[in-house]
């Protein structure tokens, strides 16, 4: 063996030689490259998301649910690495349902962003994940909470997130009012959605809606038939 | 080549000869050699959820880069008795990843007293790939029947999973996911399901260089499981008789020589029969 002294350039993860038999996407890491939404209202919340897991140019799972129940009243709004947002959501749901038990009462959507938060933020280095805490409970009412890639935690009223979130700020905060209705909020994230994945090859599908408050949540799905029109071309 | 071993025996995976690998690499190219690579199963798995159950597919060829090293491997895995696994990716992966799941389940099955459920099985399984941060190469199809019904997982190697009535995986996957987009349909008759499981796979054998040979079905429904092994998907003229009639080459000469052996020692061992 050998090995010559020769020039030794900088290596990255590449290191076996490509096999063309098997293609590109296959190797990629899955990731929800997406476009998510919270709004809050009076009396609750609604979070919207579109449903493409992509890996690589491939389409893994086009009717994807990114909104995941963490307890009867508290969702989170996934985007980022598939497998780190599924991984950290199934850990921060475990320690919310135990700490609920301890405390005999449901838990403060605040105490699931911080959960989040500290997974996130301890572990950054390791994680893409980008996550919208958003539920209701007894003592704030609706809140939205933004978890993003670096593991900050700030409260907001209205937050988008994901690949697609680029295109809808200026839409954001032209059309968002304080003190919408939550038929209002609802029409607004599907909109924003539409827009979003429209213009973001990372996000399409269909949309998914749920509106969380007192009475518990419901859940809604807009095909991709039933969008809003959108004029242009 | 001496190599001392480091102080720290911490396990799991070395990454201490990535350098020396990439020299070697390097060295080696420039005489026109190539590293071998892990055998990769360029496949096309499959299943679908049908009215009774759950069917899983698979092609049978196993390639080494360009060359085809088994050309009737099996793909799909016991897990428990109503739960089996396609497994992609790279062989060895797949192969140890779907036993020691095997293991677990048995074991599972033993502490709780209940039988098994997909859920638990496709937990277990992304738990231990998110664990090794996709450096376990295997993309699974988890299916089967537990007692809340028949379902369908797709794990992937950094540990996501997605719960589909349909799914397909390996390098065939857009080959056959595209008959099952054209042609599924929910609680489909065995027979329809079968068809486009056996259709989708074949996809995948044809327009897919690192799929080839046979499919195995695996039907997997309450009462039990169906193991349809190395069988043919539907051609159109596609794979030719390669057998040459007698006469094709002349035979211009025959020899004849009896070997005479004569028996020296006959010995007679029987094995133990349950």
């Amino acid at each position: 063996m050998a090995a010559t002294a020769s020039m030794m350039q900088s290596f990255g993860p590449n290191l076996s030689a490509q096999n063309d038999l098997v293609p590109d996407w296959t190797r990629t890491e899955v990731s929800t490259g997406t476009t998510i939404m919270a709004v809050e209202y009076d009396g609750g919340v609604v979070i919207g998301a579109d449903s493409r897991t992509t890996t690589g140019a491939y389409i893994a799972n086009r009717v994807t649910d990114k909104l995941t129940p963490i307890h009867d009243r508290i969702f989170c709004c996934r985007s980022g690495s598939a497998a780190d947002t599924q991984a950290i959501a199934d850990v921060v749901a475990y320690q919310l349902g135990f700490h609920s038990i301890e405390l005999d009462e449901p838990p403060l959507v605040e105490t699931a962003a911080h959960l989040f938060k500290a997974s996130c933020y301890r572990y950054r280095e390791e994680l893409t994940a980008g996550i919208l805490v958003a539920g209701w409970d007894r003592r704030r009412g609706g809140q939205v909470y933004c978890v993003p890639i670096g593991g900050m935690l700030v409260r907001q009223p209205v937050s988008v997130g994901g690949s697609g979130s680029t295109y809808i700020y200026g839409f954001m905060d032209s059309n968002y009012k304080p003190s919408m209705s939550k038929e209002q909020c609802l029409e607004l994230t599907a909109t924003a959605l539409t827009l979003a994945m429209e213009r973001d090859g990372s996000s399409g599908g269909v949309v998914r809606l749920a509106s969380i408050s007192e009475d518990g949540v419901e859940r809604r799905v807009i095909l991709g038939n039933q969008l809003p029109k959108i004029s242009t071309h | 080549m001496l190599h001392s071993l480091s102080p720290q025996e911490t396990g799991g995976f070395s990454f201490e000869n990535i350098r020396r690998n990439a020299v070697l690499e390097s060295s080696l190219s420039e005489n026109g050699f190539k590293a071998p690579n892990p055998r990769k199963t360029g496949t096309t798995i499959a299943g679908l959820v049908y009215k009774d159950g759950v069917i899983l597919g698979a092609d049978t060829r196993a390639t080494d880069d360009m060359v085809v090293v088994d050309k009737n491997c099996m793909k799909i895995h016991y897990i428990a008795p109503t739960i089996y696994c396609c497994g992609a990716g790279v062989a060895a992966d797949a192969e140890i990843t779907t036993q020691i799941m095997a293991s677990n389940v048995e074991l599972h099955m033993l502490n709780t007293g209940r039988p098994p459920l997909v859920t638990m099985v496709t937990r277990q399984l992304k738990q231990m790939l998110f664990r090794y941060q996709g450096h376990v190469g295997s993309s699974l199809i988890v299916g089967g029947v537990d007692v809340t019904g028949p379902q369908l997982y797709s794990v992937y190697p950094h540990g996501s999973y997605d719960k589909l009535p349909f799914l397909t995986m390996g390098s065939g996957a857009a080959a056959a996911v595209s008959v099952f987009e054209d042609r599924f349909k929910p609680n489909m008759e065995l027979e329809e399901a079968e068809h486009l499981v056996r259709d989708a796979i074949a996809a995948g054998i044809f327009c897919d260089l690192g799929s080839g040979s046979n499919v195995d079905l695996c039907v997997i429904t309450e009462k039990g499981v169906e193991m349809k092994r190395g069988r043919r998907s539907d051609t159109k003229g596609g794979e030719g008789d390669y057998r040459y009639k007698r006469g094709t080459s002349a035979v211009l000469t025959k020899t004849i020589t009896p070997l005479s052996l004569e028996l020296v020692e006959e010995s007679i061992q029987a094995m133990d029969q349950d």
